[in-house]
């Protein structure tokens, strides 16, 4: 087992509501940080860290200390997509290791459903010439396609079905039955008929993208929320129980000299982040991983070390990701991006439903739930994708 | 009678991009370019200017027979640019090379014809200055 851990995540929020009611994402942000630092028994002139992607505006690092009223020594603006929580809460365990903070304040806010942002099969705008986008443009690839290459070849490699790959998708939505914040939200978002789905269900929405299906594709949301990170003096003073990072592991993936498509950017930043906490994945009670399309959950299963490479489909299928069955760990408790919360960039959300299980707090809880995973992926899988791997613990 | 508007057209590559300008001046040629090392004998694509294999790098541009396996794909059904929109069902998908690199494009076939694994052949689509490659199921072989 490694050192005592120097840094915990002290106080989580999620905004409640699917849709923002006319708030802007930067007021979803500073919502959201002030209910998370109550919930941490602290108050904004604690906060010495900020953490921004800069989504809710260019150049944040510049704009959200003064926005928030607070005078920060560590000023980090990493953006990797959906996985930046992950790097960013990587980032705030080593600043607070270094001494250089105590009470690190990462936020999230976005109102993708209310835009009408077709994230997933949008056309992009036509922006800046960029070598990468000038190689692709012309072919007319959109987001739900670019994952949906990576199961295709894991399909054709491994012999992967549709129907595991639809599990994936029936065990999220069981969860998010069990969020009353999910279910309300499914509805204010327009589903129609919310309720459990079957493989049949999956498998009989239509294709997007093949072989990915329309239930395969997270939901386009409005949300945020917000995590604050404290050392463990601050730790000790606090009203909830600590969720410990024992260990963090970051890298990004392309596909350079003919690299094999099935394996992700996660197989790198798993080995760090389990080394370093001195965790195996069958000791993980609970996998927080991004849920973009079910393939990315397949394929980071696999690389995180649940499952042997190219045996998640039977991994999935056998039913153990369910919150209350045994040999897997409980999959996106909280409904997922699937079925619950996706406004875009959904790490933070991982890092949230990893703290509740460990508090004993979510709406699917594993009785006793002390190791959970939270695994953020950003960008497209199939071109280029950041991996980020938080391990947290009870103690 | 109303004018009837002009279709979309394909959208294409941004110049100034000094990276993949050269890539695309080569396509009003029917030409499907790439780079290999002088040096260290390294492949490199998408285009660049230094070499990802070396640094003392010297990149020489060399022309693709333009064949090549589809290792992957997918089957476009919805997409929101009004020329894709007006396109679906189609097909992407990544193409290897048989020089060694690999490459994005689109797959000029019956989505249901596709499969990985499959031999294609490089084709084009003329535009004004350059021309889009587009794959075809490689009927030589």
């Amino acid at each position: 087992m490694m050192a005592s851990p120097a840094a915990a995540i002290a106080g989580v929020h999620e905004f409640p509501r699917r849709t923002a009611g006319g708030l802007s994402p930067l007021q979803i942000k500073a919502e959201c940080a002030a209910r998370a630092l109550e919930d941490a028994g602290l108050a904004w002139r604690d906060v010495d860290a900020v953490y921004d992607a800069s989504e809710a505006g260019r150049m944040q690092g510049l704009t959200i200390a003064e926005y928030f009223g607070i005078s920060p020594r560590v000023i980090d603006t990493t953006a990797v997509g959906g996985s930046s929580y992950e790097f960013q809460a990587a980032h705030a365990s080593r600043d607070i290791a270094a001494g250089k903070a105590n009470v690190a304040l990462l936020t999230y806010g976005s109102t993708a459903h209310s835009q009408a942002r077709a994230i997933g099969t949008g056309g992009r705008a036509a922006a800046d010439p960029q070598p990468a986008d000038n190689m692709e443009r012309p072919y007319g690839l959109t987001l739900v396609g670019n994952y949906a290459m990576v199961a295709r070849r894991h399909m054709a490699e491994y012999g992967t079905t549709p129907e595991q790959l639809a599990e994936i998708a029936v065990t999220t939505r069981r969860h998010a039955m069990r969020n009353p914040q999910a279910v309300a939200g499914l509805a204010d978002i327009g589903f129609r008929d919310v309720r459990e789905i079957t493989v049949d269900d999956v498998l009989g929405s239509r294709l997007i993208a093949d072989p990915l299906h329309l239930l395969e594709c997270c939901i386009v949301s409005d949300g945020g929320g917000a995590v604050v990170i404290v050392s463990s003096a601050v730790a000790a003073g606090i009203p909830k129980r600590p969720a410990w990072i024992l260990g963090t592991g970051e890298a990004v993936g392309y596909p350079a000299g003919g690299a094999d498509l099935t394996t992700t950017a996660a197989a790198r930043s798993g080995r760090e982040a389990f080394g370093q906490a001195g965790v195996r994945p069958d000791e993980i009670d609970v996998a927080m991983i991004y849920d973009s399309f079910t393939i990315t959950v397949l394929a980071i299963l696999e690389d995180l070390g649940f499952a042997k490479k190219g045996e998640g489909g039977p991994f999935a299928a056998g039913g153990c990701l369910a919150f209350d069955r045994p040999g897997g760990p409980a999959l996106n408790t909280d409904g997922g991006g699937l079925s619950s919360n996706h406004p875009g960039m959904r790490g933070i959300f991982l890092l949230i439903e990893a703290t509740r299980q460990l508090r004993g707090e979510s709406t699917a809880q594993v009785p006793g739930a002390c190791l959970a995973v939270a695994h953020g992926n950003g960008g497209l899988l199939a071109t280029r994708h950041a991996a980020g791997t938080i391990v947290l613990g009870r103690e | 009678m109303p004018e009837r508007a002009a279709p979309p057209e394909r959208p294409l590559p941004v110049f100034p991009e000094p990276d993949t300008e050269p890539f695309w001046t080569a396509t009003a040629d029917h030409r499907l370019t790439y780079q290999v090392c002088a040096h260290c004998g390294q492949t490199v694509f998408h285009p660049r200017r230094h070499c990802t294999g070396c640094t003392r790098g010297e990149l020489e541009w060399r022309d693709s027979a333009g064949r090549g396996t589809v290792y992957t794909f997918t089957v476009i059904r919805q997409h929101g640019q009004p020329f894709f929109r007006a396109r679906v069902p189609y097909v992407v998908g990544m193409i290897d090379l048989d020089e060694g690199f690999r490459m994005l494009a689109e797959i000029g076939a019956d989505p249901d014809a596709v499969h990985v694994n499959q031999r294609v052949a490089v084709g084009w689509e003329d535009h004004a200055g350059l021309s889009v490659p587009v794959f075809r199921p490689d009927l030589a072989e």
